[in-house]
């Protein structure tokens, strides 16, 4: 096993799959050129153009040819650049890709993959740094991945790459230097299967992308005071793994949801009915999300930090579930 | 540029096949409406009647490989592909047996065993579909072409501007076909449209584009040969801006009053069917024969009907089946 960033391994991942299937290709602007964060980089020496596809800044182009040129037989790597550009192709992934499917009677498949870079990334302010998972989790027949390892971009992205369905991939702008170990060749990781990365007995915090990381700062100062954190990262949010927290908050008997979008129907309320609605009687305390205020990120760093869910924000939420405040 | 003239090469064989073609989408729809006014036929229903020439010329020029976009006016596209009017008869009465199952309706049929990647409910989104069907054919280094018809209404949209730029900055194997009726849904397009329509449009993004009168079903061929023969030569895409007239509403609950008597009654006297029976019967095929191209249409369609009628609706258990292979509908929400 050797180490790799975040972006590299997304790139090897995303390699792999070219070299393994001809049919396999990337389109987006910029690619030729290494992406707008390099995840591309070196690609088009080794595939052509043809096959690391530059595009028009046209994104309702780049999303509905990639359902034609799925549902041909082709399997189209689609990159977005920020999550907030693909809005202007939610026609082409709401309305076309996600249903074509189920609307043509299981005739055909569109099995592309969008990936949505999101999140705060230092002074990008409210049209480059959105966090927009819940929305694609609400659509019937989009998978929705949220990666927060290096070693879960390589093996949810191949996942991905193989799938039938069409996968929104959400990789956060400020992991893309995280370096971490990623297993070689063949790292594949399954869909609605999530990681425990600690085991705790009292209290369960769930968590995706760049916020697991923000819980285990906060676990680790949780544990010193002698609360025993149970931390999950679902890493794909349709499918999730429900029944894998379940488990875990019937043994803690506490949930907290954290996430970096908007906490008003974000995906932590899905989380957190579903618990309240198997285990609410049996719960130590009531269920609690953090998220973001439903306002708008800034250009400015302490109006951008206002709107972080930070450590110590998770710190007093869960002492505050286990009367430690 | 104007489409090709027919010339003096009349191939009556060729004509006659149009006819035939145009009966059948024209009693399909007929049926259908007929089918709404009993109830039986649900949801909406976009006629094409007055509009069979495009379907009828541009289709001829497909082979079965061949692939084809269409809108919610699909009907006669997708006939004039080779789907079965049965099966699509059973799509609009929602019965098993129907091309999607019951899961799309008219405005959804689609029959990809014939290569008709769909109709669309959304105006212009086939467009960009389209565009990367034929992305993909050039990957795959094969020979087909890419049809994508849409309405007037479309050029309007940004997936018209895009998926043009797109086909033509790829040299791509797609035509473009402006099924062009005079209205967006209820309102005239002119009034809405800057500049001077569809084939300027194309023209403007360097597509070789053809002005035709799309009524005149030789006309509509013609270009389209013209036009496929082209693409399939690798020359990238083209686009037909085909007029023609919506004799019907928008759907089959519009009664559009937004229009004349006379202005109907006047195009009427213009639709296709009628000028294709009158260079038939000029040219010596007696009028009973075209009689009986009729009649054999709606004998078909009144057929096709009576066996949807006798279909069964599609269980319950299928509206949770064809969602994603992750997750179970029926279970992972709760």
């Amino acid at each position: 096993m050797a180490t790799a960033t975040y972006m590299e391994a997304g790139r090897a991942a995303l390699a792999e799959e070219m070299r393994r299937d001809p049919l396999v290709w990337a389109v987006g602007e910029d690619l030729g050129r290494g992406g707008v964060f390099g995840q591309y980089r070196g690609l088009v020496e080794e595939f052509g153009p043809e096959r690391i596809s530059d595009a028009p800044i046209s994104e309702a182009a780049i999303l509905g040819a990639a359902v034609g040129a799925a549902m041909m037989g082709t399997r189209p790597v689609v990159e977005m650049r920020f999550a907030d550009f693909a809005l202007c192709a939610m026609d082409e992934l709401v309305n076309q890709a996600a249903k074509a499917r189920f609307m043509f009677g299981g005739q055909t498949r569109v099995p592309l993959v969008v990936r949505e870079p999101i999140g705060m990334w230092r002074s990008s302010a409210a049209q480059h740094s959105q966090s927009l998972e819940a929305w694609y989790a609400h659509v019937p027949g989009l998978v929705v991945a949220c990666p927060s390892t290096p070693a879960d971009v390589k093996g949810l992205l191949k996942t991905a790459i193989r799938s039938d369905d069409p996968v929104v991939f959400m990789e956060h702008k400020n992991l893309w230097g995280l370096t971490d170990e990623v297993p070689d060749g063949e790292h594949l990781v399954p869909f609605g299967e999530a990681r425990v990365i600690r085991p705790g007995r009292d209290v369960t915090i769930v968590s995706w992308s760049a916020q697991v990381h923000v819980a285990v700062e906060a676990a680790r100062k949780l544990a010193g005071e002698g609360i025993e954190v149970e931390l999950i990262d679902l890493r794909t949010l349709w499918p999730w793994d429900k029944a894998r927290v379940l488990e875990s908050v019937e043994k803690t008997g506490r949930l907290l949801v954290a996430h970096e979008a908007v906490a008003v129907a974000g995906f932590g309320a899905e989380v957190a009915a579903t618990i309240a609605e198997h285990l609410g009687q049996r719960l130590k305390a009531p269920v609690r999300r953090l998220g973001a205020p439903r306002t708008l990120i800034a250009y400015a760093p302490p109006l951008e930090n206002a709107v972080r869910v930070t450590a110590p924000a998770i710190v007093e939420a869960v002492r505050d579930m286990v009367g430690r405040s | 540029m104007t489409g090709p003239s027919p010339g003096d090469n009349l191939d009556i064989k060729r004509l006659r096949a149009h006819h035939r073609m145009m009966w059948r989408i024209r009693a399909f729809e007929e049926q259908a409406l007929r089918g709404l006014d009993d109830k039986v036929v649900l949801g909406a229903i976009h006629p094409s009647i007055g509009q069979e020439a495009v379907a009828a010329g541009v289709t001829a020029n497909l082979a079965p490989s061949d692939i084809l976009l269409s809108t919610h006016r699909g009907h006669g596209h997708t006939l004039g592909k080779g789907a079965d009017s049965t099966a699509m008869m059973c799509e609009l009465l929602g019965r098993v047996g129907g091309n999607c199952g019951g899961k799309g309706g008219s405005m959804h049929i689609a029959d990809f065993s014939v290569g008709m990647l769909g109709a669309n409910g959304v105006v212009a989104a086939n467009i960009v579909i389209a565009a990367g069907a034929a992305h993909a054919i050039k990957l795959k280094r094969e020979p087909h072409v890419v049809c994508c018809l849409f309405g007037d209404g479309a050029i309007n949209r940004g997936p018209f501007l895009e998926g043009l730029n797109w086909a033509a900055v790829f040299k791509l194997p797609v035509l473009f076909v402006c099924e062009d009726n005079g209205f967006a849904a209820t309102t005239r397009t002119h009034t809405m449209t800057a500049g001077a329509g569809a084939g300027a449009r194309a023209r403007a993004l360097g597509l070789p584009t053809f002005e035709l009168d799309g009524n005149d079903v030789l006309a509509v061929d013609a270009a389209t040969a013209e036009a496929v023969r082209a693409i399939r030569a690798g020359e990238g895409p083209r686009f037909l801006h085909a007029r023609t007239y919506r004799l019907t509403g928008h759907t089959g609950a519009d009664a559009a009053t937004y229009r004349s008597a006379d202005e109907v009654a006047a195009r009427r006297r213009g639709e296709p069917i009628g000028r294709a029976a009158e260079i038939l019967g000029a040219a010596g095929v007696l009028s009973e024969e075209l009689a009986a191209d009729a009649r054999a249409a709606i004998e078909e369609m009144r057929a096709a009907y009576g066996k949807a009628l006798a279909a069964p609706f599609p269980p319950a258990e299928t509206a949770f089946t064809d969602v994603q292979d992750a997750g179970d509908p029926r279970r992972e929400a709760f």
